[in-house]
């Protein structure tokens, strides 16, 4: 597959998303709704349950299955609600010392006169400042689309895994080619300048795992939960301060 | 008197060679108009961006770069700006740039142009000074490099300056001027985002004041990380600033903005910017935001009730 191939897949429909992903892997999940400020964004779908029998805090960027569904879920793109839900959400799991899971899925994250009004700059901000210092393990894996800023309000994690027909970009190809070019048509070109496949990502290390797809079968999920327990196991007992200081060595690297 | 036609078309010389003699030297640190028009390039007039009336350029920069006709702020330049709000500055991490990372075609040459052109090896001039006397880390980008996209070297350079900060302990002054992430450097220049956000945490988890001045324009992924982690957000008249740029938005929704929309005042209003500052009041604004957090709160006098 060339990389505008990967792009199309990426955005299939049919496609397994968030919530997918959440009722294969997370045992008794208890959706938990809002930001306590404005709002619930159902973009962003976030909740607690369980992994392998271990607690965690799941967010995930849910684009939504067919069209009322899709309409329901924006398509994906959060308003800054979505992104305070899901820091909300975050600083709830740090004081219970739970592991915070994040499943991405997004063209990106809202443009509209709402979100502006209300801070969407801001909301992502905060969001990435306090994922990246939280004081707990934290994982995320791009399952479809990882849309720019949109996208990393919820990757400033320990890790940042991909499914090998996922895309992670600063732009669209779309936007790339547009704003470039001047010539839209030119996206499947843009799509391999970007370097934004899973494999050119994991080259880059902007990704440290890619996850072959196999069809979404049920051996897929399986030993994708299976990777994830192995993950946060690994994880226990390092204290917060070690885990914080190793996420900002993976940030500095760049 | 005679008018001289002659003096009145001749032109500053425009280098040293040119003008057969030495050129007045620009002091540094001497008044901040003067600085500023140091860094701008010279010329007799000049055409206001907005109003479209032909200034004075010696007008326009006495009036730091305000056209005095309708008000309308140019865009100055990162070290004008430096020139006019600190004292005392000593470059950092200059010789810092990168290259053509992810082998974007005619990424190459086009940082090859805007080298040549703007003298400057990226968008951020960052470094040490003063404000009104206090010490502090400061960082300033630059319009005329892409309008002040953010790639590895200005990620970089703004990480290394609140590191610096960190270690030293000095607030950190941005001035900040981004259209966003720049899209030749991928993935890479995402990344910058959280990087520099990481170091903006460490240097807020030692206590240390950052101030960000939020200037025309501030968007995309600029905004949505260092722009908006600020413990006061300063923000320059009219300036426009958010997440998405108005004519995306427009193409999104299908309808025209209102008026003011994503500027500044607009922003003060709905709660995400501490205050609005004149551009000829910055340096005073600054100096008095950094002097009462430089305060120790402990050292309450006895006052008489």
């Amino acid at each position: 597959m060339n990389a505008y191939e990967i792009v199309l897949k990426s955005r299939e429909k049919g496609r397994p998303t968030a919530v997918r992903y959440i009722s294969r892997i997370v045992e008794g999940f208890i959706e938990l709704h809002g930001d306590r400020r404005f709002a619930d964004d159902k973009a962003i779908v976030g909740g607690v349950g369980f992994v392998g029998g271990m607690p965690v805090t799941v967010i995930g960027i849910e684009k939504g299955e067919d069209t009322n569904d899709k309409i329901a879920h924006n398509f994906g793109c959060a308003h800054p609600e979505g992104y305070r839900k899901a820091m909300r959400l975050m600083k709830e799991a740090e004081k219970f010392g739970r592991p915070v899971l994040c499943f991405v899925d997004t063209s990106g994250a809202y443009c509209g006169i709402g979100a502006e009004e209300r801070g969407q700059s801001e909301a992502i901000a905060s969001s990435i400042l306090e994922m990246i210092r939280l004081k707990t393990p934290t994982l995320s894996i791009v399952i479809g689309e990882g849309g720019s800023g949109g996208a990393l309000g919820l990757c400033a994690a320990d890790e940042v895994w991909i499914t090998e027909t996922s895309t992670y970009s600063v732009i669209s190809p779309e936007g790339c080619a547009s704003i470039l070019w001047k010539d839209s048509a030119r996206v499947a070109e843009a799509s391999e300048c970007l370097k934004m496949t899973a494999d050119d990502l994991a080259v880059l290390g902007a990704v440290e795992r890619v996850i072959p797809e196999r069809d979404f079968s049920e051996e897929f999920f399986a030993d994708l939960k299976a990777d994830i327990v192995r993950f946060f196991r690994g994880k226990r007992g390092i204290p917060a301060e070690e885990l914080v200081e190793a996420r900002y060595k993976r940030f500095r690297k760049f | 008197m005679k008018f001289d036609l002659k003096k009145f078309f001749s032109r500053k010389p425009k280098n040293e060679l040119e003008g057969a003699g030495v050129p007045p030297q620009p002091q540094p640190n001497a008044d901040p108009a003067a600085a500023a028009e140091a860094a701008i390039p010279e010329k007799l007039a000049e055409k206001c961006e907005k109003c479209g009336q032909i200034v004075l350029s010696a007008d326009m920069d006495e009036n730091f770069g305000v056209c005095p006709k309708c008000g309308h702020y140019k865009k100055i330049t990162a070290r004008a700006r430096i020139s006019m709000c600190v004292d005392a500055f000593e470059e950092l991490f200059a010789e810092e740039q990168s290259g053509n990372i992810l082998g974007f075609p005619g990424y190459d040459e086009k940082l090859a142009a805007l080298r040549e052109k703007t003298g400057e090896k990226d968008g951020v001039v960052c470094g040490t000074g003063t404000i009104g006397g206090e010490r502090c880390a400061v960082f300033s980008m630059d319009y005329r490099f892409q309008m002040g996209s953010m790639g590895h070297t200005v990620g970089e350079k703004i990480t290394r300056t609140f590191e610096y900060a960190a270690e030293r302990r000095l607030p950190v002054v941005g001035f900040i001027l981004s259209g966003g992430a720049r899209m030749q450097e991928g993935i890479v220049s995402l990344m910058q985002m959280a990087k520099t956000s990481a170091a903006v945490a460490k240097h807020a988890e030692a206590g240390l004041l950052y101030i960000a001045v939020l200037t025309d324009p501030t968007t995309g992924g600029v905004s949505a990380s260092f722009a908006f982690e600020a413990d006061v957000i300063v923000a320059e008249k009219g300036a426009l600033i958010g997440f998405a740029g108005p004519r995306v938005i427009e193409q999104t929704i299908r309808q025209k903005l209102p008026e003011g929309f994503q500027r500044a005042e607009f922003l003060q209003e709905k709660g995400f910017v501490d205050l609005i500052v004149e551009r000829r009041e910055m340096k005073e604004k600054l100096s008095a935001l950094l002097k009462i957090h430089a305060a120790d709160a402990s050292a309450a006098e006895e006052v008489s009730l």
